[in-house]
């Protein structure tokens, strides 16, 4: 019983993460139809900078609460501007183009993030350090690190702000209505190039945010980690359906919960055929499956008429 | 009535001639590794034929391609060399190998092609990691794919009893290796790229550009769309299974490594950069991301040692930093590809 307790902290944990990211992909999707293939390079950058900037400010001998703050808000302005820069330069020209093209694009840009991170960082892992609070406590069994809870407390705090800004908010009305149809709230005074520009910067913001959790939780970071992690993401959007923030959301936790549980118990369910090295197929497996049976995830409905 | 013809004989003839001439000229200038990368050259321009059927003629969006040529690979691999003590004829398996590929074609189409767009997109690519993870991990409890390791010791195609790996003497001329596997390529890319202009020009070819334009049309007009769809699929899969082994024919060797995603990246991007749907585009795409890649990686070392003194950036990450520029570039300025179809052209210029 606490080895399923165990997974399924684990797996809250990573999922609080992929929902973080999955955000960023439902919102560009919901607004503009168009995967952010770049998105988990986003993360990536985000993660590295946060990095760098907290070892630069460890040599000062600032305190580690400040370091944390400062690298945190670092990494989010590197990755704001990143993705307003990723916007303006690859997606926009293009939004009248072949529907592939941006789709190329935004491959070429995750392609230069990431070769860029090896210039940068080099192709090495880095070890994170130890900057969140390193105890543990067991709760019904499962062991449960700081670090976990506060990341969970965290990616749940950030979204119920989101939810609020795009709920209760006028630019989040606005963007509402930029997804809805945008020609017909620019008639109604919406500027939808400025929000479509904000979508790009408050989901990178995330991104960023999601990346310094992921190196808190793993350790460690390296230039390739955006690659799979923004997979999941997607797949976790997907999942909750796309377009939906609510449903990025609650498919991020429940991608997280059942890579976590599948990891966990692959190898007793199959008599020790399959073990946990297959953890990252069920990512894909639960995407297929969803996909053929309700492609429009569990919580859209209209979105995928879309498509 | 005859002169046009018999020019076009005399065009194909030049050409033939070029293609025969090529390594000969290659080998001798610029020595075998060039050659090498020509045959390279070739078996990409197979797969991003076999890929255009999908994504350019059909317009299904397809991302885990290289898992076909997985297949084909892995199908070679397993069927001619020690690992299971197998070495059936490469003539053998290259049928099989489209013939498998194909299968799998059918068995990722039939349940995903009802998801249009980006959706399809995204479940290929997820087949196409489910595969690679597979191939990685097959080693236990039996060991069918040897894992990361890969397969090595893979039995040469050969001709006629002779292996194209080594050497051949003709006329006291020496062909190497490489350029035998040339020839090889060379004639079975003719061969697909006639396969491709036919297709495109029938029944079943002019079905898939009615459904890449309009499904709902397509369907009007009496096209079994599904069944169209899922032809598209098990065709192009089945270029990419031959492809596949030959590839493992060609380097002896196999492992998970080269089908990674980047890879069906590489295809596609050869697709869409040279024009999606149009033959010689495509051609055109997968000759020029395979070779300048490779002068790239030969030339970047050395001229930034002239230039800096020193190597400053390491050429292979320089390289793709390159790769991936160029694609944002191509795409925003040619967003139709480098060399379009007449009537995609004339598409969007109305708009």
């Amino acid at each position: 019983m606490d080895i399923f307790l165990q997974q399924v902290f684990n797996g809250l944990t990573l999922g609080s993460i992929y929902a973080l990211v999955a955000l960023g992909y439902t919102m560009v999707y919901g607004i503009l139809g168009l995967i952010n293939f770049a998105h988990g390079e986003v993360v990536m950058i985000g993660a590295l900078t946060a990095l760098a900037a907290a070892n630069a400010l460890l040599a000062l001998g600032l305190p580690v609460p400040l370091v944390l703050l400062l690298a945190l808000l670092a990494a989010a302005l590197v990755c704001m501007a990143l993705g307003f820069t990723i916007e303006r330069v690859a997606y926009r020209p293009l939004r009248n183009a072949p529907r592939l093209a941006p789709l190329i694009t935004a491959i070429g840009v995750s392609i230069v993030l990431q070769q860029l991170a090896m210039l940068i960082w080099g192709r090495r892992y880095h070890s994170v350090p130890q900057l969140l609070p390193s105890g543990s406590h067991t709760i019904f069994g499962a062991q449960v690190t700081e670090v976990q809870m506060i990341i969970m407390a965290t990616a749940a705090l950030t979204m119920l702000a989101l939810t609020q800004l795009v709920n209760r908010t006028r630019l989040g009305r606005a963007m509402r209505a930029t997804s809805e149809s945008p020609s017909i709230a620019a008639l109604m005074g919406v500027d939808a190039n400025r929000i479509i520009a904000l979508t790009f910067v408050i989901g990178s913001g995330l991104a960023a945010l999601a990346g310094v959790m992921v190196s808190a939780n793993y350790g460690i970071t390296h230039y390739h980690m955006g690659f799979l992690l923004g997979l999941k993401a997607f797949t976790a959007a997907v999942l909750g359906g796309i377009g939906n923030l609510a449903g990025a959301m609650v498919g991020g936790v429940l991608l997280g919960v059942i890579e976590a549980l599948g990891a966990g118990y692959i190898g007793d369910l199959t008599g020790g055929v399959f073990g946990s090295n297959y953890q990252d197929v069920f990512a894909f497996f639960v995407l297929i499956v969803v996909l053929i049976f309700r492609p429009s995830g569990l919580m859209g409905e209209k979105v995928s008429e879309r498509a | 009535m005859r002169q046009p013809k018999q020019r076009a004989l005399i065009g194909l003839a030049l050409i033939g001639l070029a293609l025969a001439i090529l390594p000969l000229v290659v080998g001798a200038a610029l020595g075998n590794t060039w050659v090498r990368v020509l045959d390279y050259a070739l078996l990409y321009i197979m797969l991003a034929l076999g890929l255009n059927i999908v994504v350019g003629f059909a317009g299904l969006l397809d991302l885990g391609y290289i898992a076909f040529y997985a297949v084909g690979a892995y199908l070679y691999a397993l069927l001619a060399s020690p690992h299971f003590g197998l070495h059936l004829p490469a003539w053998v398996i290259l049928p099989l190998g489209a013939l498998v590929a194909g299968v799998f074609g059918v068995l990722l189409g039939a349940p995903t092609l009802r998801l249009r767009g980006d959706y399809l997109a995204i479940v290929t690519l997820g087949f196409g990691e489910i595969i690679r993870i597979f191939l990685n991990n097959l080693n236990a409890p039996v060991n069918i794919t040897n894992g990361p390791q890969g397969i090595a010791r893979i039995d040469p195609i050969s001709i006629a009893g002779h292996p194209l790996s080594r050497p051949l003497e003709i006329f006291g001329y020496t062909l190497s290796g490489v350029t035998l596997y040339y020839y090889l390529f060379v004639v079975l890319a003719i061969g697909i790229i006639f396969v491709g202009i036919r297709l495109q020009d029938s029944r079943i070819g002019r079905a898939w550009v009615a459904i890449r334009e309009d499904e709902i049309a397509a369907k009007a007009c009496g096209i079994d769309t599904r069944n169209v769809k899922l032809l598209a699929f098990a065709m192009g899969a089945s270029f990419g299974g031959v492809a596949g082994g030959l590839f493992a024919g060609f380097q002896e060797f196999v492992s998970p490594e080269s089908f990674g995603l980047l890879e069906s990246i590489m295809v596609l991007c050869m697709v869409v950069l040279g024009g999606m749907g149009h033959i010689p585009g495509v051609i055109l795409g997968g000759l020029l991301l395979t070779l300048l890649p490779e002068a790239f990686r030969h030339g970047a070392g050395p001229v930034q040692q002239a230039l800096f003194g020193k190597v400053l950036l390491d050429p292979e990450s320089l390289r793709m930093l390159l790769f991936g520029v160029a694609l944002i570039l191509v795409m925003l300025y040619r967003p139709a590809g480098l060399w379009p179809e007449a009537r995609h052209r004339r598409e969007l210029a109305e708009k």
